[in-house]
């Protein structure tokens, strides 16, 4: 298999118009990126489930929709869910050993939407477990090998989702993003990767990380399948209290436009010194081609960015500490053998189906909700959120999107940063603050380092995501970056 | 040294909506174990709470019921702890800020007087599931069919003195809740959980004891005992030097006792914090206003109503509107017999008997509210004496027909004819000479007596149907010109 392979790192839009003039079908098209898993994913592993047999049968379905002429864009089209979307009848681990064996008896509402659309799941992708960690070294099965070096982390928790995308497994992949899971390995792995509004996509029946931070979106080659696939995964649904009741948009209607004039701001403080020189040359370029195409470039002040990771690492867990509560041994999920009492089941059962990072985030969470540390804690942070969020509303009045680098350097080598959380924590000191803050934030390819994909980073106001996509489809219409693939040798390295 | 008891209540409501506080599935009592559970009782992963609008209302109806403060925005917040019949691991429930806010409770008291209660707060909150411990052998059975059931936990003050203060509370509360149909009140089937924090302290004195909990008492009488039994065990530790440990008891009605659940001495760190899966809910006046144009007619002040409207006593009006269907049931049959006096004593009197005999509801009752105005116009205009009359309420229960046809069918109408009460005196002073002699020879003090005597004799003879009155006075007229 070669990187010139047209199927393999053909887009979303492109094996559309070739279904639609009947170039191929979906059964075809599910074969092939089957096969193309099953041949090359053994050194990857990007993909923890495989459901063969249900991808044929949606296929064929499919292929009866488009026969039937009652298709969508994306029917037939063959997609991987990260393995935190509860999907009926396939298992869903949250790459944990606690739901090694959880069999949902129901759909998330995006695997439902996508379904509804007519896209075919090949399988699930491999994450950090339970969405914590910017790596995927923390999934309880095995570590996923980024496609442009197998000795560098694909990036996380979204690592397997944006590996299948570089890797050519699927032209479309959801990912989770609670402090940057999609954002930052999309950077790291050279492909586009959107954090919608939080509030656009619904949350229900994806596993729960921080309630008030977690958001779903697209992992695609580039923004077009991105504004594809958001159509399909966004809209209002009543069974999520935190869903915004907005009227559904088209994405892809605005894609085309100009961004003559558009105010694209830069925050000093993620230009700082902090911030790797060649990155900073990359994103640079980058902006230089928005400039080109009429952009203006203006600084703006984010005086609590730094801040970002500390309210960020109190607020996560916190939330975390109890969303996890429910994996007790008691009802489903992992439990102990023998538990003497109920003590020892709940002790064991969790000390056992939880990794260390997990434990420790839970551990964190706890400690910042307990009774005396509330105030200067989690209250504490609430409140340095609130801040962080009227700053950027403050910049927004100012400009009409913000630009920086997605992540502070390029893929790192495995273990490189496993044993030093905080280190790890500050890959994603550029992607938190726009969770915290709620906002629509974008990863598209920008270019290389030393070989190694560079992520140019486009934050929006609260449900702008089409001036993202207007800015990033401009991007890669005048730059080859996305099209870049890499070479699948089997792990020759 | 005496002592002086001050509790405040706890009160757990079951909130009687369509469906669950946080999901679709049905809210009822009774069925099968775990079939009222759904993914999102359950704590699945990935399930989100979506607020049930009526529990909202209800709880707002309560407020408005007790002329509270409502809250405005009012948020839910995760209450963390681990047990098994709890699915996710946290209650939600509404810490920092309650839906429902201070008010006064006026409680009217057995004697005819009202005694304010103050309430600090009732908020809602979802109700776990319950752990089956005697089903199967070494093991717990798990059921799930509550979880999620809507509850509005009503909290007050210190302001109980007495455990009579305390069942009245309780019962006007029941009252309430039953009014304003948001709750079935049901304290044996759980629907109204009581906690009774309960502590002593030396007569006159302004501190606050060391305090016990009493949880889940699940009777009006229970509560009674339980609070007495308490109070005891606390005044002999106390009189002996010992002190009073901070902890939870367990009431048991079967050995009247209460016994040591866990200690709060480690308080349990609950770890509140707003829930994220949840938005604040914000009430405007125009929802509360809405609300209030539709609350019916309240306890409190139908009370005052039937007391002036009725001429009732306290006691009476209090007993009658203790249940919006007693109250009703009792308009209803005012409005054809215009007895008021007469139907509140019937009703609080033979009815009330009858009914606890067969543990029936006024709504269950075989007498309907036409039915008991029928038998009281006949009492009101004195073709039954109150003796015949039970006869035919008797008759009425076992659904012989109305009051005039068990009257005819089992010949009861009073004899209230001169000329044949007058032949049955004639009668009795003629066969009882004796007496008569006596009567005549005997003082006033002496004649009261001995008249007796005569009328006993009467009735036997018109078989219980002669107008007493009227045999008073002729009785009176013959013997006295014998």
């Amino acid at each position: 298999m070669t990187a010139q392979d047209p199927m393999a790192f053909a887009t979303a839009s492109e094996l559309s118009a070739m279904l639609a003039e009947g170039k191929t079908c979906s059964v075809e098209l599910t074969q092939y990126f089957l096969e193309r898993i099953k041949a090359n994913d053994d050194h990857i592993n990007s993909v923890v489930t495989l459901c063969e047999e249900q991808a044929l049968a949606s296929a064929k379905a499919a292929d009866q929709r488009r026969r039937d002429n009652s298709h969508t864009a994306l029917t037939g089209i063959p997609l991987l869910h990260k393995d935190i979307f509860c999907t009926q009848g396939i298992k869903t681990t949250c790459s944990s050993r606690m739901l090694e064996n959880f069999v949902p008896p129901y759909d998330a509402t995006v695997v439902q939407k996508l379904n509804e659309a007519g896209t075919v799941t090949l399988g699930k992708t491999n994450m950090d477990e339970f969405a914590m960690g910017s790596s995927t070294e923390t999934s309880h099965f095995g570590l996923t090998r980024n496609p442009w070096d197998t000795e560098r982390v694909p990036g996380g928790s979204s690592g397997g989702s944006a590996a299948a995308v570089a890797a050519g497994f699927a032209p479309l992949v959801t990912g989770t993003d609670t402090g940057g899971s999609i954002r930052q390995p999309a950077a790291l792995c050279g492909i586009t990767g959107l954090k919608p509004t939080y509030g656009r996509v619904s949350r229900l029946g994806i596993v729960a990380f921080a309630s008030s931070l977690d958001q779903a979106g697209p992992m695609t080659r580039t923004v077009e399948d991105a504004a594809l696939m958001l159509n399909a995964m966004a809209g209002h649904d009543p069974m999520d209290a935190t869903s915004a009741a907005r009227d559904d948009e088209d994405f892809t209607a605005g894609l085309s436009g100009s961004i003559q004039g558009l105010r694209i701001g830069l925050p000093k403080q993620y230009f700082s010194s902090d911030l790797d020189p060649a990155i900073a040359s990359i994103v640079r370029s980058a902006l230089d081609e928005l400039v080109a195409e009429g952009a203006e470039l203006v600084e703006v002040d984010l005086p609590l960015t730094h801040h970002g990771i500390a309210t960020y690492y109190v607020i996560a867990p916190a939330e975390a500490s109890a969303n996890l509560s429910r994996y007790d041994g008691v009802r489903f999920g992992h439990r102990c053998d023998d538990a003497e009492d109920l003590t020892d089941l709940y002790l064991r059962s969790r000390s056992e189906g939880f990794g260390a990072e997990v434990q420790r985030r839970i551990l964190v969470g706890t400690y910042a909700l307990s009774a005396g540390f509330y105030d200067a804690y989690f209250k504490k942070a609430q409140q340095v959120r609130r801040l962080i969020s009227d700053d950027f509303h403050r910049a927004f009045q100012d400009v009409d999107v913000i630009a920086g680098p997605a992540a502070p350097g390029v893929a790192f080598k495995f273990g490189e940063k496993a044993a030093d959380p905080i280190n790890m924590y500050m890959e994603d000191i550029y992607t938190l603050s726009v969770n915290l803050a709620g906002l629509p934030g974008m990863s598209v390819q920008a270019g290389f380092h030393a070989g190694l994909p560079v992520g140019l980073q486009l934050i929006g106001r609260a449900f702008d995501e089409s001036t993202l996509l207007r800015v990033g489809h401009r991007f890669q219409l005048r730059t080859d970056w996305h099209k870049a693939t890499p070479v699948l040798n089997g792990g020759a390295a | 040294m005496s002592w002086e008891m001050v509790m405040g209540l706890e009160v757990h409501l079951q909130l009687a909506t369509e469906s669950k506080i946080f999901s679709g599935a049905a809210n009822r009592f009774g069925a099968e174990p775990n079939v009222q559970a759904c993914a999102v009782d359950l704590g699945m992963p990935g399930m989100l709470p979506v607020l049930n609008e009526q529990a909202v209302r209800f709880a707002v109806m309560f407020g408005l019921g007790i002329d509270a403060q409502i809250g405005k925005r009012s948020v839910f917040d995760r209450k963390n702890y681990f047990y098994p019949d709890l699915p996710k691991g946290y209650q939600i429930s509404q810490f920092f800020q309650p839906i429902v806010g201070e008010g006064v409770f006026n409680v009217p008291m057995p004697d005819g007087s009202v005694y304010p209660i103050r309430i600090t707060r009732a908020h809602l909150e979802e109700d776990a599931g319950k752990s089956v411990h005697d089903a199967f052998a070494g093991q717990t059975g798990i059921d799930l069919n509550r979880a999620g059931t809507p509850l509005l936990e009503i909290v007050t003050e210190p302001d109980f003195r007495t455990a009579e203060q305390a069942v009245a509370y309780l019962k006007a509360l029941h009252s309430l809740v039953t009014y304003l149909e948001i709750s079935d009140g049901n304290m044996a089937e759980g629907s109204m959980r009581c906690d009774i924090n309960l502590s002593l302290r030396p007569t006159g004195s302004d501190e606050l004891g060391m305090r016990t909990e009493i949880k889940n008492v699940n009777s009006f009488r229970f509560v009674e005992r339980a609070i007495e039994v308490e109070r005891l065990r606390q005044q002999e530790l106390l009189e002996d030097g010992d002190r009073v440990t901070q902890e939870t008891r367990l009431y048991d009605a079967d050995r009247n006792e209460t016994r040591s659940m866990r200690s709060k001495e480690v308080a349990n760190d609950y770890r509140y914090f707003p829930d994220p899966d949840l938005l604040p809910i914000e009430i405007d006046d125009d929802y509360i206003e809405q609300i209030r144009s539709n609350l019916p007619e309240l306890p409190e002040a139908k009370r005052l109503r039937f007391g002036e409207q009725y001429a009732l006593s306290s006691y009476d009006a209090a007993q009658l509107v203790s249940s919006r269907e007693l109250a009703n049931y009792f308009e209803r049959s005012v409005a054809i017999s215009n007895e008021a006096k007469l139907t509140a004593n019937w009703i609080l009197g033979d009815m009330a008997a009858a009914m606890n005999k067969e543990n029936l509801s006024i709504s269950e009752a075989p007498v309907d509210a036409e039915a008991l105005a029928g038998l009281i116009q006949r009492v009101a205009d004195n073709t039954l004496s109150s003796k015949l009359a039970k006869q035919v309420f008797e008759g009425l229960w076992a659904g012989e027909g109305s009051a005039d046809d068990i009257i005819k069918s089992r010949g009861l109408e009073q004899v209230s004819d001169t000329g044949a009460l007058e032949q049955m005196i004639d009668d009795v002073i003629a066969a009882n000479p004796e007496q008569v002699a006596q009567y005549l020879a005997a003082d006033d003090n002496k004649r009261k007596k001995l008249i007796g005597f005569f009328v006993g004799q009467i009735m036997k003879a018109s078989k219980g149907q002669a107008n007493p009155q009227m045999v008073n006075e002729l009785l009176l007229t013959k013997l006295n010109n014998a």
